[in-house]
């Protein structure tokens, strides 16, 4: 069991995440042959809703007010075990893959529930979708993930990602490539990016994600847009973590790297989400599977 | 042993008074409950006695039965499996009575007999440690029983009584069917625990357990055919794919306490009774566990797709304990396989994830069909298109529902998570291990629950969306009231065991050493050891969560203040611009469940009636959708009437002549006594 | 010494040949009462260990039973319900005598093979119960009326009764006090049948109930 890292790396994730989607954004803006928007645009926009009022649904409960709350605490929660790169998470363990997934379903949980609390058939929509293809999505995370365990020996994410070397790689280049692919679908899906959902829609015809947030308004709608950063912070770092193997044992050296690695994904899926339109609906589960698919046969090539 | 004792007479007890008492029907309630909760009070202490100290009691007992002896056991399996009985009969004894509220006259009377004889029989099947009874299969009392004699005579006695219970509501037709349905499947699943204990008994000196396990070593040829007699006479109590078709028509129609006892307790006497013949088998064949996996994960995923279909709110709990058994099978067959291949840690953890799953079900499932009894008596309707928007009318029940819900599905922090989390555990560590056939066990375990989770979520957000948030779909729904006390009083103490087994996490693993320990052969010391190796990644998940209900806390406290200062207010939402928004606009669950049952529609075959508006303005228009079961539909339906067709060609035997009949008696006995002589 | 045995041997297989040819149902039960009261005595006759109070209470059971109450039942119920008062066999008079013949040299037989397992049991008594047990059934399927049923089962019922006596050693005395607790329970019941099966169709022709058939 390595040393656990300092509670600084999820302070950093807090801080840091939001910059991720003004990088996108940005990203997507100059593809797009305009100015763009400002790099530190989601703090501002998280800081004004979270200084405004909000309006409730005649409908709702309680129940509406806490599920952005728990979508939060459930992130925040599973920063702790998130490592980045060559550093190490506060909270290491075996298993504590299976703590990430389950926090980040209590997340999903509670947003949905929240939305089918305000009595719309927008919510209802985009609940259903987000189930449909998060169901999908699980167990191909955890396929990538067995994979990762399989090769490196491990399933703590710490030293898992910690023994993701120039070596090892050249030892399971094939193996790590198939994984990465599927961790950037599911990157793509589990945070409703082109081309699963266009987060910048509001057709009801075309949202998931935004659809099921629409009625959100004041904090909870600024807790929401935080939360929605730190999703993405998360599987940009276990995709980032496997994508950059420097670990060369410097803290500086690696957190430093990982981060120019965070802000080089954030710079592809601008441009992924420039460069494609967005699938039909009825498409993203072939998308899905395929990512699935692609783990699986990493896997059975390290079987052997 | 006492306690037990004390325990069967006091439910016994109540059910005669129960019947007795009928034309007072206050009296008669009071004392049915009253017995039902001092008599589980008694035997849960009695179990938990023997799982705290350890060591098995035993009564042994002269009985006139011929190759049968009346000896009943408790050692530490069967305590473990009679926590769910007795814990269960405790809390819906406490619901029954509130339940049944108006409800006066025979049927009600008998339903506590019925519910006091079935916590009986099951816990002397449990109790049970002898062989071979099948020309008396009437009344027994299963789990205490050690002798297949009198564990078959307790297992038919748990049959019908649980019959009699699913009768309840006996002027419907479609009740009927349900119970008859039910009775065929458990006496289907009887005839081959006949075969089996037949079978030992050829091979065992006695009918006692203990003996049967002796002449097992022995005869190693038979035991693969006791292995897979036990797991198909088993499985059908337990409700396996594609043995379960009798679970989805028998637990809706029966009361919703009733209902909750035998999705919580009742198929778990099959587990029980399945992990009780593999500890007389010895070190398993590498094969049964892959069989177990295979069966598990065949259920769990088809389970939880059938319930997706579901639109009544009992049967689509029904379907999910079909699923939950499957998880269950999952964490045995894993164990076995680590039995089979020599890995103890596995199979440790494996057991321990199965055990420990048998009773986070008992707790959660418990707990769901109290809410939805309570629910049907408020609304009258189980009818998850009529009902919405009771989180605001019945507050306590919808967030006890909440609670259960949110663990069946395996969300951190409650206990569901922690079971789950112990089979992945056990997966992942069998995907580390290099033997190719182990590593592919453990992947197909953590895909299978992962999409077996993600299933379960969606299908419970759609439960519990359409049931408790949104605006009321019918009338009644709009006047609900909440339910009476102890109705509530029983949903919390499940819910608190719900959140307490899941913040206890470490506590709760390492109780099960006892357990596990006896189904490996290992000590229990070195049992407790490997379990400490997994309760420590569970401490520290433990934390996790505590920082998770912290930073909630946080959250929370933060947006609060945040709207003393601004303002909070209500208002429509948004509805595209639509002036005369309405109820009938939200999602029904057919539509939220749409997707997933389009996309799994070849395992699913929901029928679709759908008639679209005509024309540009709006008109009538109507979709209903109908999910009859497909293992009925495609397998047992055609066979049953094939058998029908060839079967009725013997009927000519059956002519109404009493003298021909007496006549035939007379010949075969005459062609006995004649053979017997050569 | 007088063959005491030997007597009830063969004044009870003259019993039973009247049962199969008589022709009236109160002859018939009269031979019943007295072929229970004949055969109920041999357990005083054939015991091992002294008349203990066993005995005693076996002995005057019996007799009670079925020499005493049940004929008295059967009459009693020939006098409400029955009309018809002959007793309607499907097979005819000489062929039952013919049969029963027949039957006793099957029972004869059997005895022969049994005697090496029963050495305790006297040869006729074996004998007697045997060849009480397949005329009973033989009265059951060759005669229409209910009645009669009832007296073959009887007829069925001692020759269990005297095995018993005879074979079994060191039952508890439940054991036997419950076959004549199976044979009261059944003449009981089938006198309600009877009843009703008269009320329904207006006679005893137990054929006619393949009517009821669906």
């Amino acid at each position: 069991m390595p040393a656990p890292g300092s509670f600084a790396l999820p302070l950093c994730a807090l801080i840091l995440a939001p910059l991720l989607l003004g990088i996108v954004n940005r990203t997507k803006a100059v593809i797009a042959g305009r100015r763009g928007p400002p790099l530190l645009q989601p703090y501002w926009d998280i800081a004004k809703s979270l200084r405004r009022g909000a309006v409730y649904g005649e409908a709702t409960t309680w129940l509406f007010r806490l599920g952005p709350v728990v979508g939060l605490a459930a992130l925040v929660a599973a920063l702790l075990v998130m490592p980045f790169g060559g550093l190490g998470a506060p909270v290491s363990f075996s298993g504590d893959m299976i703590v990430l997934v389950g926090l980040l379903a209590l997340g999903r949980f509670a947003t949905v529930l929240a939305a089918l609390d305000t009595g719309s058939s927008f919510e209802g929509m985009g609940a259903a979708r987000e189930m449909h293809f998060s169901a999908l999505a699980e167990p191909a995370l955890l396929l990538a993930l067995a994979t990762l365990a399989r090769v490196t020996g491990s399933f703590a994410l710490t030293p898992v990602y910690q023994s993701i070397t120039i070596g090892a790689w050249a030892d399971a280049l094939p193996t790590f490539a198939l994984v990465a692919v599927t961790l950037l679908i599911i990157a793509l899906v589990e945070n409703t990016r082109i081309p699963v959902d266009d987060p910048t829609t509001h057709l009801e015809l075309t949202m998931i994600h935004e659809v099921m947030v629409l009625d959100h308004s004041g904090p909870d709608f600024g807790l929401i847009q935080y939360a929605t950063a730190l999703k993405l912070w998360i599987f940009g770092a276990l995709l980032v973590g496997l994508m950059v193997p420097v670990r060369s044992g410097s803290a500086w050296f690696d957190g430093t790297a990982m981060l120019v690695g965070m802000v080089l994904l954030a710079g592809v899926i601008g441009m992924i989400e420039s460069a494609m339109a967005r699938y039909r609906l009825v498409y993203v589960p072939q998308f899905i599977v395929a990512a699935a698919t692609l783990s699986a046969v990493a896997f059975i090539i390290r079987l052997v | 042993m006492f306690e037990f004792i004390v325990s069967i007479s006091l439910l016994a007890l109540g059910g005669m008074l129960a019947i007795v008492l009928f034309p007072r029907a206050g009296m008669c309630q009071l004392a049915g409950q009253i017995c039902a909760v001092s008599g589980s009070a008694f035997g849960l202490v009695g179990a938990l006695h023997v799982l705290v100290t350890g060591d098995a009691v035993s009564l042994s007992g002269v009985w006139q039965m011929p190759g049968g002896s009346f000896h009943l056991e408790i050692d530490v399996l069967s305590a473990f499996f009679l926590l769910p009985i007795f814990g269960l009969s405790i809390v819906t004894g406490l619901y029954g009575r509130s339940y049944f509220a108006g409800h006066g006259g025979v049927a009600s009377a008998a339903s506590w007999f019925h519910l006091n004889m079935l916590t009986a029989s099951m816990a002397l099947v449990i109790a049970a440690h002898d062989g071979l009874l099948f020309l008396l299969a009437s009344m027994a009392l299963v789990i205490a029983a050690h002798d297949g004699l009198l564990f078959l005579l307790a297992w038919e006695t748990m049959a019908l009584s649980s019959f009699f219970l699913v009768i309840f509501d006996d002027r419907k037709a479609a009740v009927r069917h349900a119970a008859w349905t039910y009775l065929v499947a458990a006496h289907l699943g009887t005839a081959f625990l006949l075969v089996l204990f037949v079978l030992l008994g050829s091979i065992a000196a006695s009918s006692d357990f203990a003996a049967y396990g002796a002449a097992l070593k022995d005869h190693q040829a038979l035991r693969s055919s006791v292995f897979l007699l036990a797991l198909m006479g088993f499985g059908v109590k337990a409700g396996i794919v594609p043995a379960h078709v009798w679970l989805p028509e028998a637990h809706p129609v029966a009361p919703s306490h009733a209902s909750a006892l035998m999705s919580g307790a009742m198929i778990k006497v099959g587990i029980y009774g399945l992990v009780r013949i593999l500890t007389l088998l010895g070190t398993p064949e590498t094969w049964w566990g892959w069989l177990l996996i295979g069966v598990g994960a065949l259920s769990g995923v088809l389970g939880v797709l059938f319930a997706l279909a579901q639109h009544d709110l009992k049967r689509l709990l029904a379907y999910h304990s079909v699923e939950n058994i499957g998880i269950i099978l999952l964490g045995i067959g894993i164990g076995v396989l680590g039995l089979a291949r020599g890995m103890p840690l596995l199979a440790v953890i494996g057991f321990a994830s199965g055990f420990l799953h048998v009773l986070n079900h008992s707790i959660f499932k418990g707990l769901l069909f109290l809410g939805a009894g309570a629910v049907q008596r408020a609304v009258h309707s189980l009818e998850l298109e009529e009902l919405g928007g009771l989180l605001k009318r019945m507050p306590w029940t919808g967030t006890f529902f909440l609670i259960g819900a949110a663990a069946i599905v395996g969300l951190p922090p409650l206990n569901g998570f922690v079971s789950e989390f112990l089979l992945l555990y056990a997966g992942f560590l069998a995907v580390l291990q290099p033997a190719a056939a182990v590593a592919v066990a453990g992947l197909i375990v953590l895909v299978i629950l992962g999409l077996i989770g993600g299933l379960a979520a969606a299908c419970f957000a759609k439960a519990f969306g359409i049931v408790f948030l949104g605006s009321p779909r019918s009338a009644e729904a709009s006047e609900a009231r909440e339910v009476a006390r102890p109705m509530r009083a029983s949903m919390a103490v499940l819910a608190l065991l719900c959140i307490a087994i899941g913040l206890g996490a470490p506590l709760a693993v390492a109780s099960l050493a006892g357990v596990v320990a006896q189904m490996t052969g290992a000590t229990v010391g070195t049992t407790s050891a490997e379990l400490a190796i997994v309760a420590r990644p569970l401490a520290l998940a433990v934390s996790v969560f505590a920082v998770l209900i912290a930073v909630a806390a946080l959250a929370w406290a933060l947006r609060a203040r945040r709207l003393a200062v601004a303002s909070a207010r209500r208002g429509p939402v948004w509805g595209c611009g639509y002036l005369f928004p309405s109820p009938k606009m939200q999602y029904t669950a057919s539509s939220f469940a749409q997707p997933l049952t389009t996309q799994f529609h070849l395992l699913i075959r929901n029928r679709e009636t759908f008639v679209p508006p005509q024309g540009y303005f709006p008109t009538a228009s109507s979709y209903a959708s109908d999910s009859g079961d497909p293992a009925l539909h495609l397998l047992f339906v055609p066979t049953f009437r094939w058998f029908d067709r060839v079967v009725t060609r013997l009927n000519v035997i059956q002519h109404g002549h009493i003298h021909v009949y007496i006549l035939y008696v007379a010949a075969t006995l005459i062609a006995l006594l004649i053979w017997e002589s050569f | 010494m007088f063959p005491l045995i030997e007597t009830i041997h063969a004044v009870g297989l003259l019993t039973c040949f009247a049962l199969l040819a008589t022709s009236r149902i109160g002859a018939c039960i009269r031979w019943l009462s007295f072929q229970g009261i004949l055969f109920g005595m041999v357990p005083l006759i054939v015991h091992d260990d002294g008349l203990t109070t066993r005995i005693l209470l076996l002995a005057g059971g019996n007799i009670a039973l079925k020499g005493i109450a049940f004929p008295w039942i059967l009459l009693k119920l020939r006098a409400r319900a029955n009309y018809n008062r002959e007793v309607q066999p499907f097979v005819s008079f000489v062929m039952s005598i013919l049969c029963g013949i027949l039957i006793l040299a099957l029972s004869v037989w059997l005895t022969q093979e049994m005697k090496p397992a029963l050495a305790k049991a006297p040869f006729v008594m074996l004998d007697s119960s045997i060849f009480l047990i397949f005329v009973g059934l033989f009265l059951m399927i060759s005669r229409r009326n209910a009645l009669m049923q009832v007296i073959g089962y009887l007829v069925l019922e001692n020759g269990i009764f005297v095995f018993g006596v005879i074979t079994v050693v060191g039952t508890p005395l439940l054991v036997e006090l419950g076959v004549l607790l199976d044979a009261f329970v059944g003449v009981f019941v089938m006198g309600i049948a009877i009843y009703h099966i008269t009320r329904e169709f207006g006679s005893m022709d137990v054929d006619r109930l393949t009517e009821l058939r669906g």
